[in-house]
């Protein structure tokens, strides 16, 4: 109970922070575009009421907190959720391509992992070509990979997930090459004293060892996986997603949509580090973790 | 030395050099050394003599670069394979995500025993540590001592008749430590198995063995084999003794001796 007090005080003054800073922002922000406004119409209000109108313009150019807190609420909770409006839907869309590309992604991660343990030249070979796929662009490779699919007839959920896969396999990849190699040599020379197979060794004492490091590592791959899902929502003119919901936001200038579409985006994101986290923990306890 | 019985260890100029940056370093030299079955063997001296490298050629751990050895009349390597010998290393090594009993059974479940027989085993072997009731429990969950206890039983398990320890109490305190070597004197007059120990305390290496080799660094190599007069039951306070002061003596004079070139 204290340990979480000792988090909720710093968070939540953080937070408050946030929103005064936001406020402030919103008001200069705003204010150059409703000054306009006001010069047209003739009208000077007094100053409570110019910052009031900043606050409340239908396409503001930094939208309010409470601005994006009515409609994230309005689309979230009051509409039916197979509407296209409804962030719930959205979220689920882009929610499922990005849970397909992460059981990929984690699934290719441990076995190039596995190779790149196993097989010396793998390693050498291999791990330069992983290193160097991360540092392309998502963006631009994005847009040839749905291209190059939809040439050979695949449309839809496997190219969004693809590029979740591609974004979330790299730390699967790195975490599980650390964990596969973190046995201590004693333990090792233990195997080696019962003259334990290849397979044994690796089932028995690499396995159980990496698997604190698959989690860590599996953390950093779900948040990667969701932004893959989110960006290969942009050049496929998805029709719906939260990707295709910031798209159609930027396209008809709806502040408000895009900026509710991106807390949809952090809400989702926080949610699967922390269904991730929590298995992570149920895992550990199972296997004889200390409780902390 | 036993004569009659077939020797357990026979090494003869045996020498190991491993290559490092700074060179060759010489971590045994001509070690000529037999040890028979059912002896209690200490190897003693200070770090870079090569005790611990020589305990690690048995094992097949190291491969020894001159000389031959042989355990059982067999290659290291073969008498790993037909899992001669029980190590126990200096730290208990047990993994952190297995029970004491399944940590136990590792071994066991390695050399694909049945369930009912890795049981039978374990039950025998934690009793024998004195560990029954412990089964369930995580290593975290045991002390130091408790843990070392345990992997001595692992390494008892095999039911090898030859027991490897790497200075297995060198990071436990003087309390334990009086009690687990009380315990594996108890053990090794039950079990009549081949004991080698390595250890850098001279009380320990007296108290506990019937033969006690000294080493010295730089080449690694044996300089003093000291049989021990004690008897084979050992109290406690028999560390009190002449006879055991006058063993304790020669081992250190046979330290000093391998160091005097030294400093």
């Amino acid at each position: 109970m204290d340990s979480f007090r000792d988090k909720l005080i710093p968070v939540t003054s953080i937070l408050a922070g946030v929103v005064v800073l936001w406020y402030v922002f919103a008001v200069i922000l705003n204010a150059p575009f409703q000054r306009d406004l006001d010069r047209r119409a003739n009208e000077t209000p007094a100053l409570s009421e110019f910052i009031g109108k900043t606050l409340s313009q239908p396409k503001p150019t930094l939208p309010a907190p409470h601005q994006v807190a009515v409609n994230f609420f309005e689309n979230t909770f009051l509409r039916p959720i197979n509407s296209n409006r409804s962030l719930v839907y959205n979220a689920w869309v882009t929610l499922s391509s990005t849970l397909l590309g992460f059981a990929f992604g984690t699934a290719l991660g441990i076995i190039i992992a596995v190779g790149i343990v196993h097989v010396a030249t793998l390693d050498r070979s291999l791990m330069p070509w992983i290193i160097a796929s991360q540092t392309i662009p998502i963006l631009a490779v994005a847009p040839m990979i749905i291209v190059v699919l939809a040439a050979i007839g695949i449309t839809g959920l496997i190219p969004k997930a693809m590029i979740s896969t591609y974004l979330s396999f790299f730390p699967v990849t790195v975490g599980m090459v650390k964990g596969l190699r973190s046995p201590e040599i004693m333990h090792l020379d233990l195997m080696h004293t019962y003259n334990a197979s290849g397979a044994q060794t690796f089932w028995k004492l690499r396995v159980p060892a990496s698997v604190p490091f698959l989690f860590t590592s599996m953390k950093v791959a779900v948040a990667a996986s969701l932004v893959g899902a989110i960006v290969g929502e942009l050049p496929t003119g998805a029709v719906a997603g939260i990707g295709a919901k910031l798209l159609a936001g930027a396209y008809y200038s709806q502040s408000i949509d895009i900026w509710s579409a991106l807390v949809a985006g952090s809400v989702v994101a926080a949610l699967l580090v922390m269904v991730v986290g929590i298995a992570g923990r149920i895992v550990d306890r199972a296997m004889g973790g200390r409780p902390a | 030395m036993t004569g009659t019985s077939p020797a357990v260890v026979a090494a003869s100029r045996l020498g190991l050099t491993f290559q490092t940056n700074d060179g060759p370093v010489q971590a045994l030299s001509n070690v000529d050394l037999t040890i028979g079955k059912g002896e209690f063997v200490s190897f003693i001296g200070p770090s870079g003599c090569g005790k611990t490298t020589l305990l690690r050629v048995i094992a097949d751990l190291e491969k020894p670069t001159s000389g031959t050895i042989s355990v059982n009349g067999m290659t290291p390597e073969q008498a790993r394979e037909k899992r001669a010998y029980g190590y126990v290393f200096q730290a208990a090594a047990l993994f952190p995500w297995r029970t004491i009993e399944r940590n136990v059974g590792l071994p066991l479940e390695i050399m694909g025993l049945s369930k009912a027989e890795q049981a039978e085993r374990i039950k025998r072997t934690l009793d024998l540590v004195n560990l029954s009731g412990f089964e369930k429990k995580y290593p975290w969950q045991l002390s130091g001592g408790m843990q070392q206890r345990a992997s001595i039983a692992r390494a008892l398990a095999f039911d090898a008749d030859l027991l490897l320890m790497d200075e297995p109490f060198g990071a436990l305190d003087e309390i334990v430590r009086d009690h687990l070597n009380e315990q594996l004197l108890e053990l090794w007059g039950r079990t009549n198995k081949t004991i080698c120990f390595v250890t850098h305390s001279i009380p320990e290496a007296v108290y506990l063995s019937t033969r006690i080799v000294v080493m010295s660094p730089r080449p690694g190599r044996v300089s003093d084999i000291i049989e021990s007069t004690l008897p084979k039951e050992r109290p406690l306070d028999i560390r009190e003794t002449p006879e055991f002061l006058a063993i304790a003596a020669r081992v250190r004079d046979g330290l000093r001796a391998g160091h005097s070139y030294d400093d």
